[in-house]
């Protein structure tokens, strides 16, 4: 028998998938996280899983995690103390970064900018330069650098180093040069050079990125150094582990240490992978997935059962150019605080968040200020007399008593702000799904939409109203999603390069060859972590625009396809993309930025399981009577327990079905069915 | 004379009574679609004007021309006024002269879209923007031509014309004019991303009235302006006091020799009512850096000041105008007269704000007073054929220090402008022939105090080619201002070293330079002012800035802060140091303006190394 392992850490729970390789069964576990130590959540859970299953904790071959450390480092500002050798003349290139205030006109008089990651005293101009062109125009001057490197290493404070020299972007001779000498003076910290992190123009975001991953890498190769191996020990020592990348491939852990930067988002794009395993299996290709939690919501578009990668990312308030799955952010989640601005009289909620400490209201521990949630408590839709999920007691009165604030400060009464408040967040969801479809050319109609997340099932129902995207679906266990989606993915590496060519300068068996040196590169960790060649699958990538656009599409491709339609193959691709987003298309003038490999690792599909045991009748299913507010009025409704509902079953809305980590609203005029693979299926009732 | 809407359905739009939540609703719905409107141009635009630095600004309005969400106010009024023809569904007007729609936009390079959007037949709003283009033709590369003294010289002047009929192009027109342009290709995509973003937001316009109804929409709409009105009047009547305030500040010169031009402007209230009256501004002047102020935009720019302060979430419009009396008498270096040249008009826009900032934080001068440096938005121009032959022109704003502030010190390089963003020095390299040798912060150029002001920028430009250079400066002769007792900040210079060694330190504002390939450009920008007395600034925060190369050991002084060569504090020397200048602060001291135009003037080429200009003399006075 072999296993395979998703672990997922998340803020609270730490979340655990355990399954089969040989049949698909699987098992599922969830212990509370340990923030000072993620690793220690994780082996409790393991324990704990392997109790519960009766599973020999050394049949389990294969450990695949998202994690937020790289995240949580960078928003707690908790990371390495980074040094930062630049280009002379360049030394403030974090302190100035793109020169922007945030907000409108007047917003610089409240913008604060925070802290450097590379402080500036520990930011040392180097003589040297390469030109836009590549040619160097001042060699690299040893003397000066190691002069530089000695005065850096007596300050004795630097934790990680960083290397960003202008333009290394095309030619990476200084920057490589410079790297090699540093680690002769600087022999026991990570050295990152930019044309290794990302080798992209834009010396500010280059620089950013590298400087990012030098803050976070300590950290994280601590991290994945020791859960390595721990895991080693009480699993065995064949045990791989593997980490979710932002992009939604798996990395081994040797490179997670190398490049944590890569796996900012891994959190996000875990569950969006695990959406894409329910919903492909139930075969809806096209989703938008929309991942509500505490204090944000991550939506994100899917086609054709692949998400969208953007290379550009916001991490807090710094911008990262690393690939990651095209997750946008709102500030609005079951957390959010409603509030009156005095003068207006409008309805504001979020971005403001009670977060876990003090939390909603209605939990009574501290929280005094009305949340979404307490909205959800005052109208029903989160049942007080059931207890959801664990150990939190719900008190109606105290979500009352916060949310009739909000009807006094507007003058409505307590049910009417109650709705206004959910139909507020509800409107920044909606706000955040058109950005990733109607915005880039999609019509969400022809989307289906899966909620997932601690309250995502609630709002679901709602939000499909707005973007009109049915059905809805909300996945088996859409609170540990996350792990699924770990559990889930294959595991890949990529290798890029700038090519900045024109399309119709480009000559065919010289690109062949520059994507054949890609591939090697990008193949290269992936042979080493032992897997076989035979195993590995590449796709190509280029990133395109017309000249002089700041623009750029990724335009996928493969080998074969290539040899015969040749680069027209490209940049009738990018045709297409850019008709569908900008509405017009040129005939010429394609630029070539960037080409890329990504190599993955081929993987047996795993089965899942769905209740199907159908003797159990409707009425089986119910826990008790309840009744919640929906436009303006009340509807009786009944509470289901969804590990009795199996596919023979249609839900009648208005009605709740209850789960250990969530509930999910069915509204008036909807119906839910469940599907083969365990998803609910809400549409509008026939 | 005014426009008048054709519509093909007058069934009339009720206005009706909407709950207050989904006017909560379709206010986020029109500011997603405002963000769209920029998220559109910054994708589609080609100019590295417009797209990197975003040097354009979006707007929806109702049917009634007023600003619902957007930036600069609605300048649909303005021209609704002025133009006599009829306006059909499907038409797109479009417009960039100043003199025929009431300054909407205040010089020829900006050109103005606008689309009245309509639904089923009915005029249900107004959609527009208005972008900066790289050029408009004219007497210099950019057409920002200080030297002009009649708009004649400024390029083409497109008066408001239907840049679509009924959803028709007008091609004949369009080609017409950028046939007179240096840099046709960048026009005509940025024109298009203007246009597309115009539709984009009527098409929202017509979602959003879709989902709640025409009466919903267009009500809302009022509900939202009303919201505004309200809470202006409130601001109004906390800020602006019944007595008067006034203030003068000046721009340096009019790039001919003769200057500084005063700005004048005294504030106070009536009833619910402010007013503002620039009765004191000096006459126009025979260059081109005459602003004509629309006295709408001008209300925005006091709005957007204020409003933050009670509802930071609040969609900014239009609602409050008939609160404010803006008042500008013609003839002035804000209201000239036609067809004096405009286009060098960006030092006395970013002039404005310093006058408004000071004025409206005179009266709560720890809360609310910033000191100056949002004092300009300095260009440079470089164009020329490359190696290949092939022409290039390079359009580039600069950034300074911000201004020390009641919340702390000024951030270093960063804009003041909203939305504008640096263009990243690698591109620049790898589309312009030159090399940007350095580019950082000034040590010591923002004003000492409390509160640090910002430090500026040393841009170091190495020319690969032979070229032409134009430069719009300004703050070189008058400073940034401290306040509450902090320091003025550093003025901008422009430092010119030849290939051959020599140097020429050059004016503020110039054009038709000439250089040569190996020349390099020092284009160094202001320091922002200091906030507060610097001897009250933690000593321990002094030696993290001097240890960040921010100050100097020598500009620790400034602070009364003494540093040892190994970058410790010397507190006794502190003490003494500190003891010994506090003698000499002067009390109380709420602006500090680095001397008066006299004693600046007379210190001019001693420090600047370039003559002082000559007080102005005005033409028909």
């Amino acid at each position: 028998m072999s296993y395979r392992l998703g672990v997922d850490v998340g803020g609270t729970f730490t979340d655990f998938l355990l399954i089969n390789e040989s049949d698909g069964s699987t098992h599922t576990a969830k212990v509370p996280s340990t923030p000072e130590d993620s690793s220690i959540g994780v082996l409790n859970g393991v324990s704990k899983i392997c109790d519960q299953s009766g599973v020999d904790p050394r049949d389990i071959k294969l450990v695949m995690h998202g994690t937020t450390v790289a995240t949580n480092a960078v928003l707690t500002g908790n990371g390495a103390k980074v040094g930062l050798l630049t280009t002379k003349g360049y030394e403030s290139v974090l302190q100035v970064a793109r020169s922007f205030c945030p907000g409108g006109l007047g917003g610089w008089v409240s913008f604060v900018k925070g802290p450097l990651l590379a402080p500036l005293e520990l930011t040392y101009g180097i003589k040297e330069r390469t030109d836009a062109s590549g040619d160097i125009s001042t060699p690299l001057d040893e003397d000066h650098l190691r002069e530089q490197l000695a005065q850096l290493k007596a300050k004795g404070e630097v934790e990680a180093l960083t290397i960003s020299f202008v333009n290394s972007y095309i030619n990476n001779e200084n920057e490589v040069l410079a790297a090699q000498i540093a680690s002769e003076v600087f022999t026991d910290i990570p050295i990152s050079i930019s044309s290794e992190v990302i080798p992209e123009m834009q010396e500010y975001e280059r620089a950013e990125t590298t400087v990012l991953n030098s803050y976070v890498r300590p950290q994280v190769s601590n991290y994945v150094n020791n859960l390595q191996s721990n895991l080693e020990k009480s699993l065995g020592s064949d045990v791989q582990l593997s980490i979710l990348r932002s992009d939604g491939g798996l990395a081994s852990s040797r490179s997670t240490g190398d490049s944590p930067v890569n796996h900012l988002m891994s959190g996000p794009a875990g569950g969006v992978a695990g959406a894409i395993h329910f919903c492909s299996q139930a075969n809806f290709e096209n989703i938008l997935t929309f991942d509500m939690g505490g204090t944000s919501t991550d939506v994100a578009l899917i086609q054709n059962s692949k998400a969208k990668i953007r290379r550009e990312t916001l991490v807090g308030d710094v911008r990262v150019k690393a690939p990651s799955v095209d997750v946008r952010t709102v500030g609005a989640g079951g957390g959010s605080i409603a509030f009156v601005p005095e003068l207006t009289k409008a309805l504001r909620v979020g971005p403001e968040s009670a977060g876990a400490v003090p939390g909603p209201a209605a939990y009574m521990q501290g929280g005094v200020q009305p949340t979404v949630c307490d909205a959800n408590i005052v109208l029903g839709l989160l049942p007080s007399e059931v207890q959801l999920g664990g150990d939190m007691t719900i008190h109606k009165e105290a979500a009352e008593k916060a949310v009739q604030t909000i009807a006094d400060g507007i003058g409505i009464d307590l049910m009417e702000a109650a709705e206004g408040i959910i139909r507020i967040v509800n409107e920044s969801m909606f706000g955040a799904l058109r950005l990733v479809s109607v915005e880039q050319g999609f019509d969400p109609r022809d989307f289906a939409l899966v909620g997932f997340g601690g309250a995502g099932p609630l709002h679901a129902n709602a939000l499909g109203i707005l973007s009109n995207s049915f059905p809805v679906i909300i996945p088996p266990g859409p609170g540990v999603l996350c792990a699924y989606g770990d559990a889930t993915t294959q595991i890949q590496d990529e290798s890029s390069r700038s090519y900045l060519a024109m399309a119709q300068d480009i000559v065919t068996d010289k690109f062949l060859s520059d994507l054949s040196d890609l591939k090697n590169k990008a193949s290269e960790s992936l042979l080493k972590d032992g897997v076989s060649d035979s195993n590995l699958e590449v796709v190509y990538q280029a990133d395109v625009r017309y000249a002089g656009q700041a623009f750029q599409i990724t335009v996928e491709f493969d080998e074969k396809e290539y040899k015969t339609k040749g680069i027209q193959l490209i940049t009738d691709a990018f045709d297409d993309e850019h008709y569908q987003l900008f509405t017009f298309k040129l005939s010429d003038g394609h630029e070539i930025l960037m080409i890329r490999a990504i190599v993955k690792v081929q993987q047996s599909e795993i089965k899942s399981l769905a209740n199907e045991d159908f003797s159990g009748s409707l009425e089986d299913a119910v826990i008790q009577d309840t009744r919640f507010y929906h436009e303006a009025q009340w509807h009786d409704a009944k509470i289901y327990e969804r590990t009795k509902l199996h596919a023979k079953l249609v839900i009648p809305g208005p009605a709740i079905v209850s789960e250990m980590d969530s509930t999910c609203v069915i509204l008036p005029d909807y119906e839910a069915a469940i599907d083969q693979v365990g998803n609910l299926i809400i549409n509008p009732k026939k | 004379m005014s426009a008048r809407i054709i519509e093909t359905n007058n069934s009339p739009l009720n206005i009706i009574d909407v709950d207050g939540i989904t006017v909560d609703l379709i206010e986020n719905a029109l500011k997603n679609a405002r963000e769209e409107m920029d998220a559109l141009v910054s994708r589609t635009a080609l100019s590295p004007g417009i797209r990197e630095q975003g040097d354009c600004f979006p707007m929806i309005a109702n049917r009634d021309g007023k600003m619902v969400v957007g930036q600069f106010g609605s300048f649909i009024h303005g021209f609704t006024e002025a133009y006599d023809e009829e306006i059909e569904e499907g038409d797109i007007i479009l417009t960039n002269d100043p003199y025929m729609c009431n300054a909407a936009v205040s010089h020829l390079p900006d050109w103005m879209v606008l689309k009245p959007v309509f639904r089923e037949g009915r005029h249900i709003a107004w959609s527009a923007m208005f972008g900066h283009m790289s050029d408009n033709g004219g007497m210099v590369p950019g057409s920002i031509p200080t030297e002009a003294t009649t708009i004649f010289q400024e390029g083409i002047r497109i008066p408001p014309i239907k840049l679509y009929k009924k959803g028709e192009l007008q091609s004949d027109v369009l080609e017409l004019i950028l046939h007179n342009v240096r840099t046709s290709q960048w026009n005509r995509f940025d024109l298009n991303a203007l246009v597309a973003a115009c539709n984009t937001a009527g098409k929202r316009c017509n979602e959003i009235a879709d989902r709640f109804g025409d009466d919903v929409f267009c009500s809302t709409m009022k509900i939202m302006l009303q919201r505004n009105y309200d809470a202006m009047k409130h601001i109004i009547s906390m800020f602006i006091p019944e007595e008067p305030r006034e203030f003068s500040d000046y721009i340096c010169d009019d790039g001919m020799g003769m200057g500084p031009y005063k700005i004048h402007c005294k504030m106070w209230r009536e009833g619910d009512k402010a007013i503002f009256d620039f009765e004191g501004t000096d006459p126009q002047a025979q260059s081109s850096v005459n602003f004509y102020l629309n006295e709408d935009m001008f209300k925005m720019f006091f709005g957007s000041f204020t409003i933050n302060v009670v509802d930071p979430q609040i969609v900014f419009n239009d609602g409050f105008y008939d609160l404010v009396d803006v008042r500008i008498p013609q003839g002035t270096l804000l209201k000239p007269n036609y067809p004096a040249a405009l286009s060098g008009r960006t030092h006395a826009l970013g002039r404005i704000f310093d006058v408004l900032g000071a004025l409206l934080g005179m009266g709560a001068p720890k809360e609310m007073l910033n000191a100056a440096g949002f004092s300009d938005s300095p260009h440079l121009f470089f164009s020329g054929y490359d190696d290949k032959g092939d022409w290039f022109q390079l359009f580039q704003i600069g950034f300074g220090g911000v201004p020390g502030r009641p919340i702390g010190d000024g951030p270093d390089g960063h804009s003041l402008w909203p939305s504008f963003t640096n263009v990243p020095n690698e591109f620049v390299e790898a589309y312009f022939p030159l090399r940007v040798e350095t580019y950082e912060f000034i040590v010591d150029s923002g004003g000492a105090g409390l509160h640090r002001g910002g430090n500026g920028l040393s841009v170091a430009y190495r020319f690969l080619v032979d070229g032409h250079i134009g430069i719009h400066d300004d703050r070189w002769l008058t400073y940034p201002w401290g306040v509450n007792g902090g320091k003025p900040g550093k003025r901008s210079t422009k430092l010119l070293v030849r290939a051959d060694g020599r140097e020429e330190y050059i004016p503020a504002k110039c054009e038709g330079i000439k250089v040569h390939k190996g020349d390099l450009l020092y284009f160094n920008t202001w320091g922002g002012g200091g906030w507060g007395d610097p001897l009250q600034r933690d000593p321990t925060i002094v030696v993290s800035d001097v240890a960040k190369k921010l100050v100097s050991i020598e500009g620790a002084k400034r602070y009364g802060v003494v540093i040892n060569e190994d970058l410790s504090l010397d507190q006794p020397k502190t003490d003494a140091l500190r003891a010994k200048m506090s003698k000499d602060t002067v009390q109380d001291e709420m602006f500090n303006f680095g001397g008066t135009i006299e004693e600046i003037k007379a210190r001019c080429l001693e420090e600047t190394h370039l003559e002082p200009p000559v007080s102005p003399t005005f033409l028909n006075q």
